[in-house]
């Protein structure tokens, strides 16, 4: 389980999201911009995402929160003030 | 009994051989996956339809095979030579060698008696005789056990043979849907009929299940429509099966093929079967699994041949409309558009609701634009009582 600190919280974000869209690549994702258009996910994919979040960091994401992770920046936000 | 290289779709002609999950001397049990290929639609498990224990295993990795090449040596358990406890529609065995069904061609195979004698041949190579007009019972077949290839019939026409195409790979994947596609716009006519479904009380249905439950048992809304698309099904049944040597053949079920878009590109239909029989956690389960396997390429060969239908949604992509290509021996094909608030006229007042545009292609041969109406109709009703669905 990653470290819960913000660099930690991103990386076990960024590994998530490679699971799912293993050709991301973290230098030129945008952390401000959307990520489904980024990544070209769906609703399944982003499912996908939240269950290996939930696995690395043990923090369960509902569904009030889906708006928060449109963007990199917007879900470390949220998943800081889980911690 | 021999063991044989299914075709598992309607344009697959070879597949490489990739490896075995099974030994010599061991018990398989029907349904069992038996090997892996590689085809243009990815690697896929092939599934064994007859219980029994292998002798003798004959295919090697990295052999290039064409369908109907004989993979290994099964003795068969007797009690399965009998026939299975539902008989499918029309004397076909749908279940046990759908891709039989799926391509009308009788493979080396004890069970197809009542079927008439029809020269052995790959279905390109059916294909190609009828268009040049020659008689397929006339020619020489240089393929495993005498079956008749595309080469076959290219060499007796004096035309030269294609260049072999390459088995798998995006190149292949294109090269398969263009076949299919191809032979459906070709063969099927289609008509077009669309519908715009209010679906907010399905959507705050599920919204309201999704804020009381942990991840692993969220629903996503793809599910919720096939199921309502499963049970409206029910009601026209002329909408699912398969149209066979010039005749429809109902499902024996309703297997829904889901159009799943891969990442590198290309695109994939494997089924869910019996999708109205299962619950809706069960529905979500089963699509979780089967859309995971699909984009990693771990799909078995009746999650390929099965499908009595196909749904797709592009509506997350942005677009509010699709009209489907229906994918053949299919005779439909349910698409659905992305769920979008719009103007909305409910008792004579105008609110913002949100609204999915769905469309059917469907098979004239089959049915009419009058039963296709009664299905969308149907799948509104069912969208409006998301409770019972």
């Amino acid at each position: 389980m990653s470290g819960r600190d913000e660099a930690g919280l991103r990386e076990a974000l960024v590994a998530s999201l490679q699971e799912v869209a293993p050709e991301l690549d973290p230098v030129a994702l945008r952390a401000d911009r959307p990520l489904r258009q980024q990544l070209d996910i769906d609703s399944f994919d982003f499912l996908r995402v939240l269950e290996a979040l939930q696995r690395r960091t043990g923090i369960e994401v509902p569904e009030a929160a889906y708006p928060a992770f449109d963007t990199l920046d917007g879900a470390l936000t949220w998943l800081l003030a889980q911690v | 009994m021999d063991f044989t290289l299914p075709s598992l779709g309607a344009d697959m002609e070879s597949a490489t051989f990739v490896q075995w999950l099974v030994e010599p001397g061991q018990r398989v049990a029907r349904g069992q996956p038996v090997c892996v290929v590689e085809t243009q639609k990815g690697a896929i498990e092939v599934e064994i339809w007859q219980s029994g224990t292998v002798r003798e295993l004959f295919a090697t990795p990295g052999a290039s095979l064409p369908v109907g090449a004989v993979l290994a040596r099964l003795e068969a358990d007797a009690e399965v030579e009998s026939p299975p406890a539902t008989p499918p529609v029309a004397g076909a065995p749908l279940v046990s060698i759908a891709p039989n069904v799926v391509t009308g061609v009788p493979f080396a195979r004890g069970d197809s008696a009542g079927e008439p004698a029809r020269p052995r041949a790959s279905p390109s190579a059916r294909r190609r005789a009828a268009e040049l007009g020659l008689d397929l019972a006339g020619l020489a077949g240089t393929g495993p056990g005498g079956v008749v290839s595309l080469a076959d019939v290219e060499r007796a026409a004096g035309a030269p043979a294609p260049a072999a195409l390459p088995v798998s790979g995006p190149q292949a994947m294109r090269a398969a849907i263009a076949a299919a596609m191809t032979r459906s716009k070709r063969e099927i006519p289609h008509y077009y009929l669309g519908h715009h479904i209010r679906v907010d009380r399905a959507l705050d249905w599920m919204e309201h299940h999704n804020r009381s439950c942990p991840l692993e048992e969220r629903l996503l809304f793809a599910a919720v429509c096939l199921r309502a698309v499963a049970l409206a099904l029910r009601e026209v049944p002329e909408l699912n099966g398969h149209h066979v040597d010039g005749a429809f053949r109902p499902g024996e079920g309703i297997h829904v093929g889901v159009a799943v878009a891969l990442r590198g590109g290309g695109l994939i239909a494997p089924g869910i079967r019996d999708v109205d029989r299962l619950s809706m956690g069960a529905l979500m389960s089963r699509l979780k699994d089967l859309l995971g396997r699909a984009r990693d390429g771990q799909l078995r060969s009746s999650e390929l041949t099965s499908p009595t239908i196909t749904v797709t949604s592009l509506g997350e992509l942005g677009v509010d409309t699709v009209y489907g290509v229906i994918h053949p021996p299919q005779v439909a094909i349910v698409g659905l558009g992305r769920v979008a608030p719009q103007p909305w006229v409910a008792a004579g007042q105008v609110i913002a609701a949100r609204v999915m545009h769905t469309t059917l292609s469907a098979d004239h041969r089959v049915s009419d634009g009058l039963r296709g109406a009664r299905f969308l109709a149907h799948l509104d009703a069912l969208l409006q009582d998301p409770e019972a669905l």
